[in-house]
């Protein structure tokens, strides 16, 4: 486990301190989340990564204040995760674009600015503005199932950017999608991270996508959940997808691989 | 370019669509078969269930009879035990289109008094079985306390409990129009409540965990997730409703003492063996209730379009 000491010229955005987080079940309890200690600063793009039953979902709604906590403490910019939530401090990013099928395009975009009480004017304008960054521009007017997956998925994303959020977590957003989308929609998300220079904590189970995607990547390993390693990347933040095959992409891509065999070898 | 369809092989895909494929394709010529099979049932059944009768008069008098001849007065009866189609027809005819609409034997007069009291428990039912439903889906006490008592409300048989509130809200002078809608409301809010706690609850848990991170307020939530979710429950729930109010508005006036409806008509008719009377409002009964479904089967197809559901 290694302890992470941020630059000193970068802000704490998210903090947590002996997080612990368990779910009684009929069979006891389950330890979904043990002893987490995690600092994410200011502008950093932070994967999660682990198999299946890592926690890194968890860990994600916990920050969110979707998940209550058994022991520990999260804060976020200063304040607890319910306070930031109670903020709208963030944007979520979830699995499924989540899409209310009876509205259109725009208007699941402008959903939250709707709930915020924001005026119609300037709710159009925003929706333009963050369908256009999606690249979904002339898309307002329709429904959700005239989309594709991966562009339902980027509407999504434009929902989550439109309150313009200083953080965005996001729960494995491409899981769902084919390669040749998911890669595309991550040339596209680093785009937007380099141009908003938001803060993105990013839960993913591939390997090729957590490095090419972060400043920093948490390796988590299952039962109970826990983190293992926090690896540094330092790419260029003008990389392209090309980056996958140099040596030092697939050195940090190696290190990640051997953090999560080496949580898993009890398993055997 | 166009080339010559035959040159290409292609003839086979030109040949028309044999007859029956078209009649089939699409709703009427399926619909029209069983409503011709049914009619056949029907004529087959009106022969058969009233010939004993006329068998017995020819014996009585003494007559040689023919097939034919026996076919043709069984359909001719007054008062039959089961009439034929066209005799119900000519019956509805009389009574629908060339009595006036003010007559008391006019079927337009009788399907507007039922009609009214079945919209009217229609629309209090409605809006009774939604507002249990809301409460319900965000009140678990409520749920604990109430669920019970709406099963068990539709365990009570309609007919005997029926005649109980038409006596008890006559004693208080409420006669007429609302005993019967209350009858009507009283069965119909149930599949409303059932079908729209099932509704309202239908938004998947990311749908509501969204609403969660964007702090939004119970009443938003209601309004911008759960309602439009329970859309297509809430108006399967209303064909389900419509069509049983209906039924509740006859029951209504069967204890009423048949001054007015279609209930009245019915009774009227088994006082008198006036089958052929009973039968058309029975028919008259079942094309209003069709015709209310299909109605709200409309209004439906409207707002789900509206709300850019996928066709």
């Amino acid at each position: 486990m290694s302890q992470q000491s941020p630059a000193p010229e970068k802000r704490t955005v998210i903090e947590t301190q002996e997080l612990e987080v368990t779910f009684q079940t009929a069979d006891g309890p389950v330890f979904a989340l043990s002893d987490i200690n995690l600092t994410v600063s200011h502008g950093d793009f932070v994967s999660f990564i682990g198999p299946s039953g890592c926690g890194k979902t968890t860990l994600l709604r916990a920050i969110a204040d979707l998940e209550p906590l058994s022991s520990g403490s999260i804060s976020v910019n200063g304040a607890t995760a319910h306070e930031s939530r109670m903020a709208r401090a963030y944007g979520y990013v979830f699995q499924a674009p989540a899409l209310y099928p009876w509205r259109t395009i725009e208007k699941n975009v402008t959903l939250p600015l709707e709930i915020m009480g924001m005026g119609k004017d300037e709710r159009a304008e925003r929706s333009t503005k963050y369908l256009e960054l999606v690249n979904l521009a002339g898309f307002e007017n329709k429904y959700p199932w005239q989309l594709s997956g991966g562009m339902q998925q980027r509407a999504s994303l434009a929902r989550a950017l439109c309150v313009d959020p200083e953080l965005l977590l996001m729960d494995e957003p491409f899981g769902a999608l084919d390669e040749i989308v998911r890669d595309h929609l991550n040339e596209q998300l680093l785009r937007i991270w380099r141009r908003t220079e938001k803060t993105i904590v990013f839960v993913t189970h591939s390997i090729p996508e957590a490095v090419f995607l972060s400043t920093k990547v948490v390796v988590m390993s299952p039962r109970p959940g826990r983190i293992i390693d926090v690896i540094d990347c330092d790419f260029p933040a003008d990389r392209s997808l090309d980056i996958r095959e140099t040596p030092e992409f697939l050195e940090v891509a190696h290190r990640v691989r051997e953090g999560l065999r080496a949580g898993h070898s009890y398993d055997d | 370019m166009t080339t010559e369809p035959g040159a290409m092989g292609l003839d086979v895909s030109l040949q028309k669509p044999s007859f029956i494929a078209v009649a089939m394709a699409g709703k009427t010529g399926p619909v029209t078969i069983v409503l011709l099979v049914f009619v056949a049932i029907w004529y087959a059944g009106a022969i058969w269930m009233n010939s004993t009768w006329e068998i017995d008069r020819f014996a009585k008098k003494n007559i040689d009879w023919t097939m034919v001849q026996l076919v043709s007065k069984t359909m001719q009866q007054e008062r039959p035990i089961l009439p034929a189609p066209h005799q119900v027809l000519v019956e509805m005819n009389d009574t629908i289109f060339l009595k006036k609409i003010t007559s008391k034997r006019s079927l337009v007069y009788h399907s507007s008094v039922t009609l009214s009291s079945t919209l009217l428990g229609f629309v209090v039912g409605g809006l009774l079985g939604i507002l249990l439903a809301v409460g319900i889906v965000y009140n678990t006490t409520l749920e604990r306390s109430l669920m019970p008592w709406i099963i068990s409300s539709q365990t009570i048989p309609i007919l005997a409990i029926a005649p109980m509130i038409i006596v008890v809200l006559g004693a208080i002078g409420l006669k007429g129009l609302v005993p019967k809608a209350i009858i009507s409301m009283y069965l119909c809010f149930f599949p409303v409540t059932i079908g729209m706690v099932k509704g309202l609850r239908s938004p998947d848990v990311l749908q509501i965990d969204l609403m969660r991170t964007y702090n939004a307020s119970r009443w938003q939530t209601f309004w911008m997730l759960r309602w439009p979710s329970s859309m297509p429950f809430l108006f399967t729930s209303l064909k389900v409703a419509i069509a049983i109010s209906l039924v509740g508005a006859i029951v209504g006036e069967l204890p009423t003492g048949a001054q007015a409806g279609l209930g009245a008509r019915l009774l009227a008719g088994s006082y008198y063996g006036q089958t052929i009377q009973i039968w058309s409002a029975l028919v008259t009964a079942a094309i209003l209730a069709a015709s209310l479904v299909i109605l709200i089967g409309w209004i439906e197809r409207y707002v789900l379009k509206k709300m850019g559901t996928r066709p």
